[in-house]
């Protein structure tokens, strides 16, 4: 009897552990679908709707079919170019501080300070760089998006530069101080200098995460219809763009915003693979 | 002890006995049998495969990514590599210690001893209570915890913390302990410890223990296996290895001129 | 002509690396401080009770943010509510069940869904996500739980629920990943302690993965909550923009970030102007303060080992 009991309360225990496991290939199949969904829309709409004239056009009239984005491609290039411009010298400096200064009160603080600096929300980064840019300059700019574009991307290029920076292996720096090179020369010609192209795929993925960005341009770059390359004035981007033709009535505009958003997606996703794919290899190597 | 005081009835046996890291073979061919209520030794230098081999004997090799065993193990003559036979099961009959100590921890000391019970389903308070009491004490570890046994596991220190662990094995009764270089990470008072429960255990248990540490083996162990490469080059009384070898890796070892 | 010596030069470097450093903790500083000076003229008006006052209307000077609280916690909340589960289980599936190539591949996958622009989660969650919702899931829930309030009321496809779809989508990733990695610490011994007495696969992950890894978990669900707190395109396109407190999750509703979004560039009036940086004031302090509770966290879990 009480055999009986116990191969029953076995065979429980064994029900559970496969429910469990199929409980987790479902969730796994429900994380993924999404993606595939997502995937499958922007691709099959997107790519349908892609011609040549989306990369050489600018938009057409109200009512008019056709046209395209040329200004708003080159509008995102110019835009966050000019984030890159501002937060990779800062970014790259502060991942040197972090990385060779490690054990400091200010390194702690910093570190503190990228975390935090990271969850702000994207759309308060856009209204700070509204007060902070647009409004002494009394307009909307391409140079106000950079600076919010650029507030997103520093503390992704401190942190991945502080990463790579770290794997530099001591003796590296040991054997640079002891030919009697002064600190800052073997930071400089020895650190960072075996570290640049390790140091190019942070900023490829900061690049990547701020070119997709929509919320912080609405109300610094704004965008435009037309082809502009004066960075004091507004200036189109391909996420506000796409989002202004998304909630337009127009069927040829969400044609549009279903192009760009593949255009878009096959930007940032090369881009990020392509860091991501660099950055484990340089890490299963560590460093050098 | 000498040979006709150990008990003649086969408990476990190994029965040509490989095993393998994806490519690499770590145990090669192992026949040997072990007897109820003894301690059995395995010694060998390090990366002879004989962690490996005992990790095959309650099936916890196979929890390694990559890895495969093929032979047979049997427990009272039953293989448990048999297709029928529960994996579960198989682990509730042969407990096993590890080097490092690892109790559970977000465990209390109580949890920790009885967690193997209540995986069962006996969740009976005054039965757990007094099964956590004989165990700990035949771990030897009562008179230092009983006052504090809803503390977490890990406040204790590195010794009473395996000890611990052996309470925790010993509360689900297995007939068979193994241990797995358990003292290797310990100081020679908490090693004496160990060795002096081991010699109390006995009376109801097979252990069979991998250790580095020769000088261990001699003191306690009743037989002794002599591993190297995956290999088993000579088992025997421990009083015949260490005295009288009949092969001469084991006497080159066991003299310190090898491993 | 003077010539630095080394020593020298190295503190200069020391100072110059300090200064850029202190510059950017500074540059956080003064956002709140901005922030702050921009949202007084509506602070000094509404004080305190802004938060708790639901009218909000530009046109006759209204101001309060209760209802965009509420939409942005509602959101949220509903979000984690899915998202942290299924991340888990995700988690546990990857580290625990996959061999290591395959669990390479689905992690990459899921940290591309994190590359995702939100944009095109709005995108997709307008053309595709709000007709299912409307379609499939509202009649659904409707007659299997239409007895709660929760889930009556008519749905257009555009409000919470699907708002809290697609941040549960976008949160998953960050969550995963985290767990994820919580989990990969576990030490191989603890597991093996597990099987070793007898633990079936689910048992030992209860025993040796999960009960160690609440608190790595928990800080995982307060970075998650983050995200979804401050994700402002995606929720914009989606939640219908209506600032009601309503108890149906069909209904649209508007969130901090997506009244922000909407009403930002057209906001003229100085009050109007200051309420909403206020309300991004807020925002940012919410989000501040659940990172500032994650990092804490995962400072307790690392000083336990």
């Amino acid at each position: 009897m009480s055999l009986k009991i116990k191969i029953n309360y076995r065979l429980f225990r064994e029900i559970k552990t496969q429910l469990f496991k199929l409980v987790t290939i479902l969730s796994a199949i429900a994380v993924i679908l999404p993606l595939l969904l997502i995937l499958k829309f922007v691709f099959v709409q997107g790519a349908g709707s892609l011609n040549l004239s989306f990369f050489t056009e600018l938009p057409k009239p109200v009512g008019e079919v056709g046209g395209g984005m040329k200004h708003a491609i080159i509008g995102t290039i110019v835009i966050v170019m000019i984030g890159a411009m501002i937060a990779v010298p800062i970014g790259i400096t502060c991942g040197i501080y972090l990385s060779e200064f490690s054990k400091s009160k200010l390194s702690k603080t910093l570190k503190l300070t990228v975390d935090l600096m990271s969850g702000i929300p994207s759309i308060v980064i856009g209204i700070f760089a509204y007060l902070i840019v647009v409004v002494p300059m009394k307009s909307f700019s391409a140079f106000a998006g950079g600076v919010a574009l650029s507030i997103i991307m520093l503390p992704i290029i401190i942190k991945t530069s502080e990463e790579i920076l770290k794997l530099v292996p001591n003796h590296l720096r040991e054997a640079g101080l002891a030919l009697g090179l002064p600190r800052w020369k073997v930071i400089l010609f020895i650190i960072l200098k075996g570290s640049i192209a390790n140091l190019l795929t942070g900023i490829i993925l900061a690049i990547s995460r701020a070119a997709g960005e929509t919320a912080p341009l609405l109300f610094t770059a704004f965008g435009n219809m037309y082809m502009s390359y004066d960075i004091k004035s507004p200036m189109a981007t391909l996420p506000v763009q796409i989002y202004t033709y998304a909630i337009s009535p127009f069927k040829d505009w969400q044609r549009q915003a279903w192009a760009g958003a593949f255009i878009l997606m096959v930007l940032i996703l090369a881009m990020n693979l392509f860091a991501r794919f660099i950055l484990t290899k340089i890490k299963d190597k560590k460093g050098f | 002890m000498s040979k006709s005081e150990l008990s003649e009835k086969i408990i476990l046996e190994a029965k040509n006995l490989e095993a393998w890291f994806g490519d690499f073979q770590a145990v090669k061919g192992i026949d040997v049998s072990y007897h109820e209520r003894t301690i059995n030794a395995i010694i060998g230098p390090s990366g002879c495969g004989k962690s490996t081999y005992l990790r095959c004997l309650n099936r916890i090799h196979e929890e390694i990514e990559g890895t495969h065993v093929r032979g047979q193990v049997l427990l009272e003559g039953q293989n448990i590599y048999d297709k029928k036979i529960d994996v579960v099961d198989v682990r509730k009959r042969i407990g096993m210690v590890f080097q490092k100590p690892n109790p559970f921890p977000s465990m209390s000391i109580l949890d920790n001893v009885v967690i193997g019970l209540r995986l069962q389903g006996i969740n009976k308070r005054s039965t757990l209570l007094e099964v956590a009491e004989t165990c700990l004490k035949k771990a030897a570890l009562w008179e230092e915890v009983k006052d504090k046994l809803s503390s977490l596991g890990t406040s204790l220190s590195g010794g009473q913390q395996q000890r611990l662990c052996i309470a925790r094995a010993l509360a689900i009764n297995p007939p068979v302990l193994l241990m797995d270089e358990p003292t290797s990470a310990l100081d020679p008072i908490a090693t004496a410890k160990i060795e002096e429960l081991m010699n109390e255990i006995k009376r109801d248990y097979t252990v069979i223990i991998v250790t580095h540490n020769m000088q261990q083996a001699a003191r306690i162990s009743d037989y002794t296996s002599f591993f190297v490469y995956g290999k088993m080059i000579e088992h025997g009384l421990s009083s015949d290895i260490f005295t009288n070898p009949k092969e001469k890796q084991t006497e080159d070892y066991i003299s310190g001129r090898f491993g | 002509m003077f010539k630095l010596n080394s020593k020298t030069q190295d503190s200069l470097l020391f100072y110059i690396l300090r200064f850029i450093s202190l510059l950017v903790i500074f540059l956080l500083l003064f956002i709140i401080f901005i922030l702050f000076k921009s949202a007084w003229p509506s602070i000094s008006q509404n004080g305190i009770g802004f938060i708790f006052k639901t009218e909000w209307n530009p046109v006759e000077q209204h101001f309060g943010a209760l209802a965009f609280i509420f939409g942005t916690l509602i959101t949220s909340f509903l979000a984690l509510l899915i998202a942290t589960p299924v991340s888990i289980f995700v988690a546990l599936f990857i580290s625990e069940y996959l061999p290591k190539s395959a669990s390479r591949i689905l992690s990459l996958l899921v940290e591309m869904v994190a590359a995702i622009p939100s944009i095109v989660f709005g995108l997709f969650g307008i053309f595709y996500l709000a007709p299912m919702v409307r379609d499939s899931f509202s009649p659904f829930l409707k007659t299997y739980l239409g007895f709660l309030p929760f889930f009556q009321g008519p749905s257009f496809g555009i409000g919470i629920l699907t708002a809290s779809l697609i941040l549960a989508i976008m949160i998953i990733p960050t969550v995963t990943s985290i767990c994820r990695s919580v989990f990969e610490l576990i030490p191989k011994h603890q597991k093996e302690a597990a099987y070793a007495l007898g633990s079936t696969k689910f048992e030992m992950i209860k025993l040796a993965v999960l009960s160690p890894s609440i608190s790595g978990i928990s800080s995982a669900v307060v970075l998650g909550l983050g995200r979804a707190l401050g994700e402002t395109m995606a929720v914009t396109m989606l939640i219908g923009n209506s600032p009601n407190i309503t108890k149906s999750i069909f209904a649209p509703a508007a969130t901090m970030a997506s009244v922000m979004a909407n009403e930002y560039t057209d906001a003229n009036n100085p009050q109007h102007v200051a309420s909403l940086c206020y309300l991004a004031l807020l925002l940012f302090l919410i989000t501040f303060l659940s990172n500032l509770f994650a990092k804490s966290i995962v400072k307790n879990f690392s000083k336990m080992g």
